[in-house]
Order: structure tokens, then C-alpha cells, then sequence
């Protein structure tokens, strides 16, 4: 596994390895995220506990809430690796991960509200928890886009991102506790519990499976935003050096 | 490490924070501004006063806090006294520490002093106001301190205040949470407990966070 890492971290294999993995990613990403959509659309039947047809947003809602959370923590991870080592390409991923993740904690909180008015009966619910950590999650990743755009050099940005993305991780754990201690509304977590999921498999396999289309999908635009970015300062140096020689 | 720079950082830092951020009065007047505001807009009946009276008060100090802290670290790097920190080995947490310090003490704290005053305005029963003040003057800090590192973040950057305020308000959230339920349920309620717990949290990752962010802000 390091082996791999330490081989990526060479921007030049990096691009090679970008060129077969995106389109490979798009494809099947799409592919399964398509036929998740299918089986969520036409063949889930309506579930009258949560509401009727509303169980079909749940195909999008749950994997937005899953990913913005894995987003995260890879943002964390990569402005750590960055930290320590100050491998380039970490910080390059840091930066692509954080307007990716938070276009995905609006869509949670948007779908979330859709979902909560048929079921719970309101768009939005300050008591509920996970709506309150999904909300602070939004801001953290507002925070770290703006710190790193009011700073003037990359240098400088990759630093001062990477010191708040981690000190966001680590509170990550206790602002999550706190907003627990609010009572909730919000029916208890029904797919990762010990006793197995609770979920019919008819639900669950859709779910599972979108859930790896959509992961796929977002890791192959993380990856599009690295390439462009790589693109950008090559293209910078080459700028750089032909007007050095003029 | 020589203890003599963190005494000389404290003295300094009073002095400045007393001078530099126009001290207790920019945060006195933003605190009262703000208070005075609320029964002009959510109604001036005592008994819904007294309800809804220390939640406002403790996010009116949470708001507050945010006023000065854009000062904290920009005059130490104006002036090059940052350039200076860096030199010492281990110390620039301290440092920074100790800021934080001087700051609650110059800003932070008249407003918790102040807490029965306003107590009496909006018809706070006496038996809430000193639980208030005590969770006030705990969550005070550990506002100073979170800021503090949203303030040393953006010290290099102009005009950061607004940046400054967009960073720190998630990390205010624990603390506002569990002190919004402290100055609730009083004292005996485990949420005082809590609310101790997320501020030595602080007063542990803030310093080394602010240590860095420093050092970046000098290169």
C-alpha cells in the first residue's frame, strides 16, 4: 500500500496513472449509479414507514451523507501527509477534495430537507443532530475554501489549509458528541449496526451499489481537478522559463 | 526556556490589547448593542425576557468575542515582534497562549463582570446569574482560544476579519451548546462538566494550532 503511494507521488506517474483511471472511474461510476437510479426509480416498491415514494431520494440522500463525511477525512488525511512530508500531490488532492466536498454537504442537507418534509412533517429540524453535523461539516469545508483563496501563494494557502483541516478533524469528533446530546427526531442509524443491516435487501443492495457508482464518480473528479491543477503549474513553469529566455 | 519573553509577551500583550483593539470598549459596546437590540425585536415582556435572557447574553458574548480578535497577531507581525518568537525553540505556543490570555482578561472578561448588570435589565432571577457568569467566564475563553487560532491563520491577510469569524464559528459550536445548557440547568448539570471538557479540549489543541499557524505567518 505505502508502495503505491510513494509510487503516485510522482506527479509524472501520477498523470499517467489519472489518464487510464478517469475515464475508467466515469465509466463505471455511471454505469452503476445508473442502474442504481433504475432499480430506485422502477423497481424499489414504496416503503410506508418512511413516507411512500420518498424512499427513492434515499438512493441519493444517504451516499451524499456518507461521502461528504469521507471527504472530509480525506481532506484531513491529505493536508496531514502534506503536513508531515509535504508531498506536493497531497496538497494538490487537499485542494481538489474541498469544493467537491462541499458541493456534497449542500446536496446531503438539500436532499435531507426534502426528504424530512413528507416524513417528519418540516424542511428542517435544529434539533436534529446529524442535520447539525452535516451543517458544520458545510462550513468547514466553506472555511477552508476561503482561507485558502484570501492567501496570496500556494505555499503559504497549503500551509494555513492544511493546520485548520486538521485542527477541523480533530474537533470534528466532539462537535459531532455535542450536537448528539440534542434529543432528536431523526430515526436511529438502520445500516451499520451491529446486529446486521436492518434494511430490506431490496433497499439495501441498490444502495450499496449506488453508493460505489457515486464514490467512483467523485473520486474521478477529484481526479480531474488534481490533473487540471498539475496542467496549471506545468504550464506556469513553461510559461516562467520561455519568458525568462525572451 | 527562559520564562523572561512569556512575562514580558503577558505585560506586552495587556498593554496592547488595552491599546491596540481600543481594549474593553470595543467589545463592551458590541455586547451592550447587541443586547440592547433584543427586546426591541423579540418583545419586552419580563417573563419572556427572563426566558430567553442568558441564552441571548451568551451569544451576544460568543459574537463579541469575535469583535477584536482580527488584532490579535497582526500588530506582532507588523511590528516584527513575531520574527522574534520564532527564534525561541518550543516557546511560540506559549506565546500564544499567553495572548489569548491577555485578551479574555482585557476583553473577555468585563463583559462576565458585567453579567449581573444586564441580568437585572432583562429580569434574570439572581440564583441563574452566577451560574451564567461562571459558564460565561469558562466559555469565554475557550471562544478566545478557538478564535485565536482563526485569528493567527489569517494574520497575514488584510483585512480578516470577516474570514477570521467564518473559521471560528464551527468550533464555537461544543462550547456554545454546552453552555447554552449550563446557563439552562445550573451548575449541578452534567452539561458544566461538558463544557469544562471542551474547554481544556482548547486550551490542549489550540496552542500547538496557533504555534504553527504563527510560524507560517513569520516565514
Amino acid at each position: 500500500m505505502s508502495g503505491m503511494w510513494s509510487f503516485l507521488a510522482n506527479p509524472h506517474r501520477f498523470l499517467v496513472f489519472a489518464r487510464y483511471a478517469v475515464p475508467i472511474s466515469y465509466g463505471v461510476g455511471l454505469c452503476l449509479f445508473a442502474w442504481s437510479l433504475y432499480q430506485a426509480l422502477w423497481r424499489v416498491p414504496p416503503d410506508a414507514l418512511q413516507g411512500g415514494d420518498i424512499i427513492r431520494g434515499m438512493f441519493i440522500h444517504v451516499p451524499s451523507a456518507w461521502l461528504c463525511m469521507g471527504l472530509y477525512l480525506g481532506l484531513a488525511i491529505a493536508s496531514f501527509v502534506w503536513f508531515i512530508w509535504r508531498h506536493e500531490l497531497a496538497d494538490v488532492a487537499a485542494r481538489a477534495i474541498a469544493p467537491i466536498g462541499a458541493t456534497y454537504t449542500a446536496l446531503c442537507l438539500v436532499t435531507g430537507a426534502i426528504w424530512g418534509k413528507p416524513t417528519w412533517g418540516t424542511w428542517w429540524l435544529w434539533d436534529d443532530p446529524r442535520i447539525m453535523s452535516v451543517l458544520v461539516l458545510f462550513f468547514l469545508f466553506l472555511g477552508y475554501m476561503a482561507l485558502r483563496s484570501a492567501l496570496e501563494t500556494r505555499q503559504r494557502a497549503a500551509r494555513a489549509g492544511a493546520i485548520l483541516a486538521m485542527v477541523g478533524a480533530v474537533n470534528v469528533p466532539l462537535i459531532k458528541f455535542s450536537v448528539d446530546i440534542w434529543s432528536s427526531l431523526h430515526q436511529g442509524p438502520s445500516v451499520l449496526r451491529a446486529e446486521g443491516p436492518a434494511m430490506a435487501d431490496v433497499y439495501l443492495h441498490p444502495l450499496l451499489i449506488g453508493f460505489g457508482g457515486q464514490a467512483l464518480l467523485v473520486s474521478a473528479m477529484v481526479l480531474t481537478l488534481m490533473r487540471a491543477e498539475i496542467f496549471t503549474q506545468q504550464g506556469d513553469r513553461l510559461m516562467a522559463r520561455r519568458l525568462g529566455e525572451s | 526556556m527562559r520564562p523572561a519573553p512569556i512575562r514580558r509577551g503577558f505585560g506586552q500583550a495587556l498593554v496592547e490589547a488595552w491599546s491596540g483593539g481600543a481594549g474593553s470598549v470595543l467589545p463592551f459596546g458590541f455586547f451592550s448593542g447587541t443586547a440592547m437590540l433584543v427586546p426591541f425585536v423579540l418583545g419586552s415582556a419580563p417573563d419572556r425576557l427572563a426566558s430567553i435572557g442568558p441564552g441571548m447574553l451568551w451569544l451576544a458574548l460568543a459574537l463579541a468575542s469575535l469583535v477584536t480578535l482580527e488584532r490579535m497577531f497582526q500588530a506582532d507581525l507588523q511590528d516584527g515582534a513575531l520574527d522574534l518568537w520564532v527564534q525561541e525553540p518550543a516557546a511560540i505556543s506559549l506565546v500564544a497562549l499567553t495572548k489569548v490570555m491577555a485578551h479574555w482578561i482585557v476583553s473577555g472578561l468585563p463583559l462576565v463582570l458585567l453579567t449581573p448588570l444586564y441580568g437585572l435589565m432583562f429580569q434574570i432571577p439572581i440564583d441563574t446569574t452566577v451560574p451564567a457568569m461562571m459558564a460565561f467566564g469558562l466559555g469565554g475563553l475557550t471562544f478566545f482560544l478557538w478564535g485565536g487560532v482563526a485569528a493567527a491563520l489569517a494574520a497575514s491577510v488584510a483585512r480578516g476579519g470577516l474570514l477570521i469569524a467564518l473559521l471560528a464559528l464551527p468550533f464555537y459550536l461544543p462550547t456554545m451548546i454546552f453552555g447554552g445548557m449550563t446557563v439552562q440547568a445550573g451548575l449541578e448539570d452534567p452539561s458544566f462538566l461538558f463544557l469544562l471538557a471542551s474547554t481544556l479540549f482548547a486550551l490542549g489543541v489550540a496552542p500547538p494550532a496557533m504555534g504553527a499557524a504563527l510560524r507560517l505567518a513569520a516565514d
